[in-house]
């Protein structure tokens, strides 16, 4: 019964991050029907950005609160800067084109980052500072939750909810929605689509690099490759809870934290990144749209 | 317009031909080429970089010393960033274009099993410095180590487990896309289980992943008394970190590929009071070994780790097998290595037993405080 328990919260605060990185995808989905392959190098850089702030400002050498969240705020805004970057100049030309063309463009600025990254920071691995002392919180029977874990947690659902606000309480929200469920429509209605789109894009920038940096907390090494195989995940998680629903993200991202600190813990670690996939099939199987995704029919 | 372009085109063109001509000219007469390919970077590049330094330590050494009968040796290195199918296209490229006659390679036992046929089948002697798993040599004639196997090194640290920490019921915890790590899993389990101990949980990862706690839970439940973990340095490190933050308080056991400072930098504090086996310590007192340590520190500034001192001992047989091949060719070299007998090295005496395997004394050491320290020797 412990055991299940300390599965159940390690596979809680990993199903977390992916839920940040998830929220990404769907919402430039749910905007622009795009797939941006691109965002979980994003991710990437925001974990590079998080490691040379904290070097230079000389918080790798001296854990503090303080230190870390600066960190994580100018990491944030980077990769905010970095997702604006994005769409400004290699998704917004192509707006208008098929939509096969946006997609081929998301690989190739993906493959830019991963291989760009190789050679501004090279291939081998780095070790992300600890910026905050690492600790025991709380310790019942054989369940231990370290503060790393209730960080990553708190931190993970409190983004969250601040998207929320925004999407269903504040002006940009709103028009957030509108644009996702037509854009010329909403552009007759005064929206100013191009900054809405850019928003977006500033938005799951920023949550990711959130992401970036409670994974470089919680498991410092950080590499240029490091996106890849995290990015498809979150993507799965976000196809499993509905691709274009933010509350369908979080869960297909718990979901997915879950299902393979289950299957480490008591089947093999072979089968970790099997078990993503294979859940994706069933449930596209029995139902196509994902976990909260809406049907929508075409219409002529 | 039009004009510059054209005469730079030529220029460039000229250029190309006359560093190719020049190349030729230069290299054939009084150079004998050797190769070397390694881990440069990926994620043991510590590995790599500490083997080539090893390696060049000694090269230079030799070729300041006049070389070879006035030849001098020249060391061409490829990077396979840790990936064994670069490992095989590093060998081809090596033999089929640079024309190497013997090759230095690699650490990781994966990547020398991808290497090594290839160097069998063009017939050139590749030496490993320190891949331990048996199948390596296995491969054919051509091929050589300097270091012992993984099944002296399993059986040192199960007999460690057994008599030093009088432990009973042990965790496994291995690396299954790794040789290495595998193969000594595997000879650890057989020597415990017949010191009459109890390997009660087998669980296993894969290199490149960045969580162990499910892997760690489901051990911290069975109350084991130490974790066998046959891994290298990147992931070891997070899976002691993880450890502790899991409240596993037992050491950690390992095996040589631990050895690399990145290990504590990445596991802090951790991994106090853990232990690991490896080929040589920098605190030995043996002369030898002090005045490699020495000279080491004098060109790169830092103590030498295991595979630097294993690089360079790998480089020294391979210069006196080429100083008894009589035209240096690649057949006469691997002659002259089989050949080779109690040669005194910085990490102890090499002689090639049947199998082309050292066999030589293994050290345990501790990590105490971020540093490696002298436990034992136990010889094969």
């Amino acid at each position: 019964m412990e055991e299940f328990v300390q599965h159940l919260i390690n596979g809680i605060s990993l199903g977390s991050i992916y839920g940040l990185v998830a929220i990404g995808y769907t919402m430039v989905y749910g905007i622009l029907k795009l797939i941006n392959f691109a965002h979980g190098d994003v991710y990437m850089m925001s974990t590079f950005f998080g490691f040379y702030f904290a070097r230079w400002l000389g918080f790798a050498y001296a854990p503090s609160v303080i230190g870390a969240l600066i960190v994580l705020f100018l990491a944030m805004a980077a990769c905010a800067l970095l997702g604006f970057t994005i769409e400004r100049f290699a998704y917004r030309p192509l707006r208008k084109m098929p939509r096969l063309n946006l997609l081929i463009t998301a690989i190739g600025v993906s493959l830019l980052l991963e291989n760009g990254g190789q050679i501004l920071f090279g291939a081998d691995p780095k070790f992300f500072p600890e910026l905050i002392a690492r600790a025991e919180l709380l310790h019942i029977g054989n369940i231990s939750i370290s503060n790393f874990q209730v960080i990553v947690i708190v931190v993970s659902l409190s983004f969250m909810a601040l998207l929320q606000y925004i999407i269903f309480h504040t002006k940009t929200g709103k028009a957030m929605q509108a644009v996702s469920f037509h854009h010329e429509n909403a552009s007759l209605m005064g929206i100013d689509i191009d900054r809405i789109i850019s928003f977006t894009f500033v938005l799951g920038s920023a949550l990711a690099a959130a992401a970036g940096i409670l994974v470089g907390l919680a498991y410092p090494r950080i590499d240029p490759l490091m996106g890849v195989l995290f990015g498809l995940k979150a993507f799965v998680a976000a196809v499993l809870g509905g691709i274009g629903s933010v509350p369908g993200a979080i869960v297909g991202a718990l979901i997915m934290g879950l299902s393979e600190e289950m299957v480490v813990g008591y089947f093999s670690s072979t089968y970790r990144d099997a078990l993503a996939f294979f859940l994706l099939i069933i449930i596209l199987l029995v139902k196509p749209t994902g976990l909260f995704g809406k049907t929508t029919s075409e219409k002529v | 317009m039009k004009h510059f372009k054209l005469i730079s085109y030529t220029l460039f063109a000229f250029i190309f031909i006359f560093s190719f001509t020049h190349c030729t000219k230069k290299e054939d007469k009084n150079i004998i080429k050797i190769g070397e390919y390694g881990s440069l970077t990926g994620s043991e590049a510590t590995f790599g970089t500490s083997t080539h330094n090893g390696i060049m330590l000694a090269m230079d050494a030799f070729n300041n010393q006049g070389g070879l009968n006035g030849k001098k040796l020249k060391v061409i290195t490829v990077d396979d960033q840790g990936k064994p199918e670069e490992a095989a296209s590093a060998v081809t490229k090596l033999i089929t274009s640079d024309k190497v006659v013997a090759l230095l390679g690699e650490v990781a036992s994966s990547r020398s099993l991808a290497g090594a046929p290839i160097a069998q089948r063009y017939k050139i002697p590749m030496v490993t410095p320190s891949s331990t798993n048996p199948k390596v040599t296995q491969v054919g004639d051509y091929i050589f180590r300097t270091c012992f196997i993984d099944p002296f090194q399993g059986q040192v640290m199960a007999n460690f487990a057994t008599r030093t920490l009088k432990a009973k019921k042990v965790a496994v915890l291995r690396d299954v896309k790794s040789d290495y790590s595998v193969g000594l899993a595997e000879f650890f389990t057989k020597t415990f289980e017949g010191n009459g101990g109890k390997v009660v949980a087998d669980l296993s990862y894969t290199a490149g992943d960045i969580d162990f706690k499910a892997q760690l839970t489901a051990i911290r439940s069975k109350n084991v008394d130490t974790i066998f973990v046959p891994g290298y340095y990147t992931e070891v490190g997070l899976i002691a970190r993880q450890a502790k933050e899991l409240g596993v308080k037992v050491p950690l056991l390992g095996g040589d590929g631990w050895d690399s400072e990145r290990l504590t930098e990445i596991a802090g504090t951790a991994l106090d009071n853990s232990f690991f086996s490896n080929h040589y310590t920098s605190e030995s007192q043996d002369p030898r070994v002090l005045e490699f340590v020495e000279k080491y520190k004098k060109v790169y500034g830092s103590v030498p780790d295991g595979l630097a001192a294993m690089g360079y001992d790998a480089a020294l047989v391979l210069i006196d097998a080429l100083k008894r091949a009589p035209n240096q060719t690649p057949k006469e070299i691997r002659d002259a290595l089989a050949e080779t007998k109690n040669f005194q090295a910085v990490t102890g005496v090499i002689s090639f037993n049947n199998n082309r395997d050292a066999e030589k004394a293994a050290v345990v050491l501790e990590v105490k405080n971020k540093q490696f320290k002298f436990v034992e020797t136990v010889n094969p």
